[in-house]
C-alpha cells in the first residue's frame, strides 16, 4: 500500500496500462511534456515515449474523434477533455459515434478501447465554465458507460477497469478531490468492478445514494443525523450508466426512505432517473416521499457557489424531513 | 473559376507562398528604413500608449493581489498589448468587439474605468455580471465589448453573425474578434471564416499568436506557416503583422477595417507576439519552456519599442512616464482597497437572467433556499447578509400593496 491522492492514484493507472498494453494511448491539450493542467499525467511521455503520450491541437471535437478512430482500428485510447465544461464540441462525436459505433454497424466495428477522461464539478471557485457536472447529458446516451469515482483508491481501480472494458467510458474526475483526497491505494494492478454500485455504510433507517465528490458532502451530512439517531445507509453508486438500481431498491425495500444527492442542476438529473425507478420498484415500502437534493435549475454561479451547492447541511435537512414525514 | 488542366500529377503544399511580416517600428522603436509612419496623431498616439501602459500595471498589481490571495484567479495581457490596444486603436469606437480573454487591454483603451475592472475582478454588487463569472470575464455594452466566456473559440462564428448584422443594419461597422493560435485549432474557428468569406461579412479575424496555448508550444498546435495561410483557402484577405509593434498592428487593422466595412470582406490578421506572462495565476510555465526563450522575448516589449518612438518625437517625456506610472499603480490600489469592501451581488441574482423570466420552479426551489439558509445564517454568510436586506425589500412591498 502506498499513500496517493486522486491524481497519483489515476497517474499511476495510467501508468500501469500503458506499461502492460502497448496499444494504451494517452492525449489531449498539455498532456504531453507537462502532464496536463491538473498533472495527471506526469511522467507518462518520459516513460512511454511521444508516441503514445503526446499534446494535441486545441480541438475537443478533433481529440474524440481521433480517439474513435484510433479505437475502431484496435488501439487503446485514453482521451483526456481538459475540463468537462469543455466536452460539448466533442458531443457529436461522443454522442452520435462513440456510443452508436457497435450498433450500427452491427458489430462489425466498434470503439469499445475507448476511455474519455475528464475533470467535473464545483468548490473550487471556477464559475460557470470550470464547475460544470454534465453525466445527465450522457447518461441519457445507450452504448456509453459512465463512471465517476470517489477516492484514490476507487479512481485507480476504477480507471483500469473502465480502460479495458469492451465499452466506451466516460470517466469524471472530481478535481475538487484531485489533491485534496488522499488515501491508502495497493501499488499493484487491480480493477474495481464497472456498473456495481457500493455500500459504504450499512443502516437501518434512510438510505442516501450520490456519487463522486458528493460522496463527501453526504458524509458529512450523515454525520450529523447520526448524531441524531438517524442510521443511514450510504450508497455510491460509482457507475451512473448502467447504473446498479438492484443495490439501491434493496436498500430502499429495507429503509423505506431515500435520498440522492448531485451537484447538476435538479430538472433532468440523473437523480431524476433514480428516484423514478425506485418509486417503480420499492412504491408499497416507501415511507416518505424520495428528496432530491442537487443544485438548482441554474447555470453554475460563482460568488454565491456555496449557497448554490447541494451542501451537507442541505442533505442533511433532507433526511431528517424525510424520517419525519 | 475555368478548370486549368495539368497532364502530369502535380501535388501543393502551399510552400510555394511565403507569407511575409508587416512592421514599421524596429525594437528600438525606429522606422525601419522604407517603411511610412501612420497617419498617427499625438492625441491618439498617447491614447494607446496610456492604454498599454495602464494595461500592463494593472496585470502587474492584480497578479500581485492574487498571490497575496485577495483573488481567486488573474490572468495577464503582458507581452501582447500592442497587438490588442494597437488593434483596438484602428478601429471605430463602437465597432464591436468579441474578444478571448486575454484582451483586457481593448477595454482599457476605450475607457473602462478602474473600477469597472476591479467589480468585475472582485465580483462585488457593482460587477456587471453579477459575480457569476471567474476573474477577468468583462463586458461592457456601452463600450461595444461582448463579455467573456471562457469556452474557446465560440465567439469566432458568433463574430460572424454580430457583423452581418451590422452589414444589414447599414450603419457601417464592424465587428473585430480576437483569439489565440491555439483557439484557431477549434471547430469553430474554420466554421467562422468560411461562413464570413461566403456571406461577405464586415468581420475581422484577429489571431494574437503568442506561441503558447497553456503549455502546447505553437510548433505543436499547427504544421503550416502559423495560422495566417488558412485564409487562402477560404479566398480570405490576410495579413501577418508583428504584434509587438503598435504601430503595424494599427495600421493593419486600419486597412482591413476599410476592406471589411466599404468591401463587406472579411480579414485575417496573424499577430506574432508572446505571452510574457504565465497562461493564468494557475499555471507554472517553468514546468515547460526556458527563462531563456523568455528573456529573448522581453527585450522585445512592445512597451519599450512605443515608448522609444514617442519619446524621440517628444509625444511623451521621462517624467510623464514616471508620474504616469505612480498615478496609476495609486490609482489600482486604491480602487481595490474599495472594490473588496463591497458586498456581494444579492441572492436573488443566483436566479435571475437564466431566463427572461423567473419559472415556477426556480422560484420554488429559491424559496425552499430561503427557508434554508434562514435555518443556518451562519453557513451562508454573504446569502443570509442579502436576505436580511431582502425582508426588509419585501415588507416595504407588501406595505404598498
Amino acid at each position: 500500500m502506498a499513500t496517493m491522492n486522486m491524481l497519483q492514484a489515476i497517474n499511476n493507472a495510467l501508468d500501469i496500462a500503458m506499461a502492460e498494453d502497448e496499444k494504451v494511448i494517452c492525449f489531449g491539450e498539455d498532456v504531453g511534456i507537462f502532464g496536463g493542467v491538473f498533472r495527471a499525467t506526469s511522467h507518462l511521455q518520459e516513460k512511454h515515449g511521444k508516441a503514445r503520450c503526446f499534446n494535441t491541437p486545441l480541438v475537443e471535437q478533433g481529440i474524440i474523434g481521433f480517439a474513435n478512430g484510433l479505437a475502431a482500428q484496435g488501439s487503446v485510447p485514453v482521451a483526456e477533455i481538459q475540463f468537462a465544461d469543455y466536452i460539448f464540441p466533442a458531443f457529436d462525436q461522443i454522442v452520435n459515434e462513440t456510443a452508436k459505433f457497435r450498433y450500427r454497424s452491427g458489430d462489425l466495428f466498434n470503439v469499445g478501447g475507448l476511455t474519455i477522461r475528464t475533470p467535473y464539478g464545483g468548490g473550487i471557485a471556477g464559475g460557470l465554465y470550470h464547475s460544470q457536472s454534465p453525466e445527465a447529458y450522457f447518461t441519457h446516451t445507450p452504448g456509453l458507460k459512465v463512471v465517476v469515482p470517489r477516492n484514490p483508491y476507487q479512481a485507480k481501480g476504477l480507471l483500469l477497469a473502465a480502460i479495458r472494458d469492451p465499452d466506451p467510458v466516460l470517466f469524471l474526475e472530481p478535481k475538487r478531490l484531485y489533491r485534496a483526497a488522499v488515501g491508502e491505494v495497493p501499488e499493484e494492478d487491480y480493477q474495481l468492478p464497472i456498473g456495481e454500485a457500493d455500500i459504504t455504510k450499512e443502516g437501518t433507517d434512510i438510505s442516501v445514494v450520490g456519487w463522486g465528490a458528493q460522496m463527501e458532502v453526504i458524509g458529512k451530512a450523515v454525520e450529523l443525523a447520526e448524531e441524531q439517531g438517524i442510521a443511514c445507509e450510504v450508497i455510491d453508486l460509482r457507475t451512473l450508466l448502467p447504473w446498479d438500481a438492484d443495490t439501491v431498491v434493496e436498500s430502499v425495500l429495507k429503509t423505506g426512505r431515500l435520498v440522492v444527492s448531485h451537484e447538476a442542476p435538479l430538472t433532468g438529473g440523473f437523480a431524476g432517473e433514480v428516484a423514478a425507478t425506485i418509486q417503480e420498484r420499492c412504491f408499497l415500502y416507501l415511507e416518505s416521499p424520495i428528496a432530491r437534493v442537487t443544485g438548482l435549475d441554474t447555470p453554475f454561479p460563482l460568488v454565491l457557489e456555496k449557497e448554490y451547492l447541494p451542501d451537507h447541511l442541505k442533505i442533511f435537512e433532507a433526511i431528517r424531513e424525510s424520517v419525519n414525514f | 473559376m475555368m478548370t486549368q488542366y495539368v497532364h502530369q500529377p502535380a501535388f501543393m503544399t502551399g510552400d510555394e507562398v511565403t507569407i511575409p511580416t508587416f512592421g514599421l517600428l524596429n525594437p528600438d522603436g525606429k522606422l525601419y528604413g522604407g517603411a511610412v509612419e501612420p497617419a498617427l496623431e499625438r492625441h491618439h498616439a498617447r491614447r494607446i500608449y496610456q492604454a498599454m501602459l495602464a494595461t500592463r500595471v494593472l496585470d502587474e498589481r492584480m497578479m500581485a493581489a492574487q498571490r497575496q490571495g485577495r483573488l481567486s484567479f488573474y490572468m495577464q495581457c503582458t507581452g501582447e498589448e500592442a497587438a490588442v490596444v494597437g488593434a483596438t486603436a484602428a478601429l471605430n469606437d463602437a465597432d464591436m468587439i468579441m474578444a478571448q480573454y486575454r484582451e483586457q487591454g481593448a477595454l482599457m483603451y476605450r475607457g473602462f474605468s478602474i473600477d469597472e475592472f476591479m467589480n468585475q475582478l472582485f465580483g462585488n454588487e457593482l460587477d456587471y455580471g453579477k459575480g457569476r463569472q471567474m476573474p477577468i470575464h468583462y463586458g461592457s455594452r456601452k463600450l461595444h465589448y461582448m463579455t467573456i466566456s471562457s469556452p474557446l473559440a465560440t465567439q469566432i462564428p458568433q463574430a460572424t453573425g454580430y457583423a452581418y448584422g451590422q452589414k444589414l443594419a447599414g450603419q457601417g461597422h464592424c465587428t473585430l474578434t480576437f483569439f489565440g493560435e491555439g483557439a484557431a485549432s477549434e471547430g469553430d474557428f474554420h466554421a467562422a471564416l468560411n461562413m464570413a468569406a461566403v456571406h461577405q461579412v464586415p468581420v475581422i479575424f484577429f489571431c494574437r499568436n503568442n506561441g503558447y496555448a497553456i503549455s502546447t508550444p505553437a510548433v505543436e498546435q499547427y504544421a503550416a506557416d502559423g495560422i495566417a495561410p488558412r485564409a487562402f483557402g477560404y479566398l480570405m484577405h490576410v495579413i501577418r503583422v508583428d504584434g509587438n509593434d503598435v504601430l503595424a498592428v494599427y495600421e493593419a487593422t486600419r486597412q482591413a477595417r476599410e476592406i471589411a466595412v466599404e468591401h463587406n470582406q472579411p480579414v485575417l490578421i496573424e499577430a506574432m507576439s508572446y505571452r510574457l506572462a504565465a497562461h493564468s495565476s494557475s499555471d507554472d510555465p517553468s514546468g515547460y519552456r526556458s527563462k531563456d526563450e523568455e528573456a529573448l522575448w522581453r527585450a522585445k516589449d512592445p512597451l519599450l519599442r512605443l515608448q522609444k518612438w514617442l519619446l524621440n518625437k517628444q509625444w511623451w517625456s521621462e517624467e510623464e512616464e514616471v508620474s504616469q506610472q505612480e498615478t496609476l499603480r495609486r490609482d489600482v490600489l486604491d480602487t481595490m482597497k474599495r472594490a473588496e469592501k463591497r458586498s456581494s451581488p444579492p441572492l436573488d441574482s443566483l436566479i435571475s437572467d437564466v431566463y427572461a423570466d423567473i419559472t415556477p420552479a426556480l422560484q420554488r426551489q429559491f424559496d425552499q433556499l430561503k427557508r434554508h439558509i434562514r435555518r443556518y445564517p451562519e453557513a451562508y454568510p454573504r446569502g443570509a447578509t442579502s436576505l436580511d436586506l431582502d425582508v426588509g425589500a419585501e415588507t416595504d412591498s407588501q406595505g404598498e400593496a
